[in-house]
């Protein structure tokens, strides 16, 4: 019987029988936390009585939520990080250097294809993209896999996603995962890991790609999975930080369940208040009118979303009621986007470009929402409260329609603009 | 940890989430008295002022869904919350709970208690008795492992152990 992607990196990393629903002992390959789970997890680690971490080129912290340092009980966090790294001698990179950590790490090759991914972070989900089984813990099981080097899985089922036909020019990763996710629900995939498949998917950019895996977790799923193509080895043997094997799924791998979504004749998805499931084709809430609007995330913080809101914004100005944050998740990512003359689109429409973090995201800083505003965002959550205050609203868009809204002053088709 | 628990139920429905059991401006530490204090504000306001220690959280499907933030259970630990009981858990949630020693019940009966039931549960065999309705539910079992797990107290004492300390 043939094996799923996740049932064949697990059997690589476990000496235990692979079948789903079986709890295996897995070695994992790369363990990282952020600002907010570190502290803890680094409390957990001596609490456990380790005194080093299992390989300290295999173990980081990435200081991407709170930073740089939002106020006196960050800059602590974060300092709590910065000394348990350095005494450590593992990972770690200052602001300047970092980025939004599911941005940043595969950017540097950190995570790759084929291996078992822990992060303290629910997000974690994203390197699915890149075929490793990523997942999110908290931060005691993180600590746990510092120690040890292994953790403890419980197989997934799998349910594969087929994506069918061809897209029009307004629809990418965001709208597609959106689809899914309206589809099955917040835990259709509840314990399961999805497995994206279909040409329409392997014809999306990797940018749009990590977004696809990114909401994973919004449908209940432990990781988002794609079978490496070569356009994707390429990109993970360019960056690789250390050798790697890929594995993929077998022909005759056993699902537990398939959807299959169509895309040619989908709108641009938009996920209304408060739950990611609320999803609806953008001509049904056109009109809407918002306050702010947010480009940026683990989701959306990528080159070719920068790229496809430059496209809406050139020549044109954000509206007068409108603040528009746009926050590239890397420096790899600001840099590139300077150099294309990105930034002055942005800045002649009146945006406001902020450093890598993941700010406004999770209610953090750099654009928090008042009682009664409503913001548009190309992030994943729109639960209550998410980006300030519980009386707020957040409705997840993808980069086009973001920037669209921007302009328009209220949620809005990009094809008024491009 | 007792095997028997008895408290009142405060209920709540679907996909609970981490956002609202402890709403991320309050991260910036993790102490447990600070995450007691904001418990469940953004969805139950009253809920952090008047939680008893014994109490039990009833809620629907999807229980703790979103982040991976242990603050979250911590939070529900740390108010006095005895056990939280639901038709289903996020896994992340599930996870933290269990290793951090936050008796968690899986059971399709949930639903059916309402806020201020009296609730006994046996944590050994999964019963959950609802005194104020005469009713009795069972609980799902958990896989041997995490019973095991369990057992030791949490992950940290399991990796103490596996570390020869």
């Amino acid at each position: 019987m043939g094996m799923t992607l996740a049932e064949a990196i697990i059997a690589k990393h476990t000496k235990d029988p692979v079948e789903a629903g079986a709890i295996c002992q897995v070695n994992v390959d790369f363990a990282f936390t952020n600002d907010i789970t570190g502290p803890p997890a680094i409390k957990e680690f001596k609490n456990m009585g380790a005194e080093r971490v299992f390989d300290k080129t295999r173990c980081a912290i990435t200081p991407d939520h709170f930073t740089p340092a939002k106020d006196i009980a960050s800059a602590e966090q974060v300092k709590t990080c910065r000394e348990f790294a350095r005494e450590q001698g593992m990972l770690f990179w200052e602001v300047g250097r970092v980025g939004v950590e599911h941005t940043f790490l595969p950017e540097n090759g950190l995570v790759l294809p084929g291996e078992i991914v822990l992060g303290a972070d629910s997000h974690t989900c994203t390197h699915g993209a890149v075929g490793a089984l990523a997942t999110g813990v908290g931060s005691t099981d993180l600590a746990g896999a510092w120690a040890l080097g292994e953790t403890w899985l419980r197989v997934p089922e799998t349910m594969k996603v087929v994506y069918e036909g061809t897209p029009s020019d307004y629809v990418g990763g965001k709208d597609m995962i959106l689809a899914l996710i309206g589809k099955i629900g917040v835990e259709g995939a509840r314990y399961m890991a999805l497995e994206f498949h279909g040409d329409a998917m392997y014809g999306l950019s990797l940018d749009d790609r990590f977004t696809l895996s990114n909401m994973a977790i919004e449908a209940g799923g432990k990781t988002g999975l794609i079978n490496p193509d070569e356009k994707l080895l390429a990109y993970a043997k360019e960056r690789a930080a250390r050798a790697f094997e890929p594995l993929f799924a077998d022909k005759d791998a056993v699902y537990a369940k398939s959807v299959t979504i169509d895309v040619s004749n989908m709108e641009p998805q938009v996920a209304m208040p408060h739950l990611p499931e609320n999803v609806k084709p953008v001509s049904e809430v056109a009109g809407t009118p918002v306050d702010q609007v947010f480009i940026g995330s683990c989701t959306n913080g990528r080159l070719r979303d920068l790229e496809l809101a430059a496209k809406v914004l050139k020549g044109k100005k954000v509206h007068p009621n409108v603040r528009l944050m746009i926050i590239p998740a890397s420096y790899e990512v600001y840099r590139e986007a300077m150099k294309r003359g990105w930034f002055d689109i942005f800045l002649d429409a009146g945006a406001a470009i902020s450093t890598p973090s993941c700010g406004p995201c999770l209610g953090g800083h750099l654009g928090i929402l008042a009682a009664g505003e409503r913001c548009v965002s190309t992030s994943n959550r729109n639960f209550v409260g998410r980006m300030g205050s519980p009386k707020s609203e957040v409705v997840l868009t993808g980069p086009l329609v973001a920037a669209a809204t921007a302009v328009a002053g209220h949620i809005c088709h990009p094809k008024e603009y491009v | 940890m007792e095997s028997k628990l008895m408290g009142k139920a405060w209920a709540y429905g679907d996909n609970v989430d981490t956002d609202v059991i402890i709403p991320a401006r309050y991260l910036t530490t993790s102490e447990p008295a600070v995450m007691a204090a904001h418990c469940m504000e953004d969805i139950d306001a009253s809920f952090a002022g008047s939680v008893q220690k014994g109490d039990v959280i009833a809620a629907g499907n999807n229980f703790g869904c979103g982040s991976s933030r242990e603050h979250a259970p911590l939070a529900i630990k740390s108010a006095g919350v005895s056990c939280v009981i639901a038709p289903s858990f996020a896994r992340i949630f599930y996870r933290n709970a269990i290793n951090i020693g936050l008796p968690i019940l899986e059971c399709p009966d949930a639903v059916k208690i309402g806020k201020g039931d009296e609730i006994e549960v046996n944590l050994s065999t999964g019963e959950i008795q609802n005194l104020t309705k005469g009713e009795t539910y069972q609980a799902k079992a958990f896989p041997a492992f995490l019973t095991k797990l369990i057992g030791q107290g949490g992950l940290v004492p399991y990796v103490r152990a596996r570390l020869g300390k």
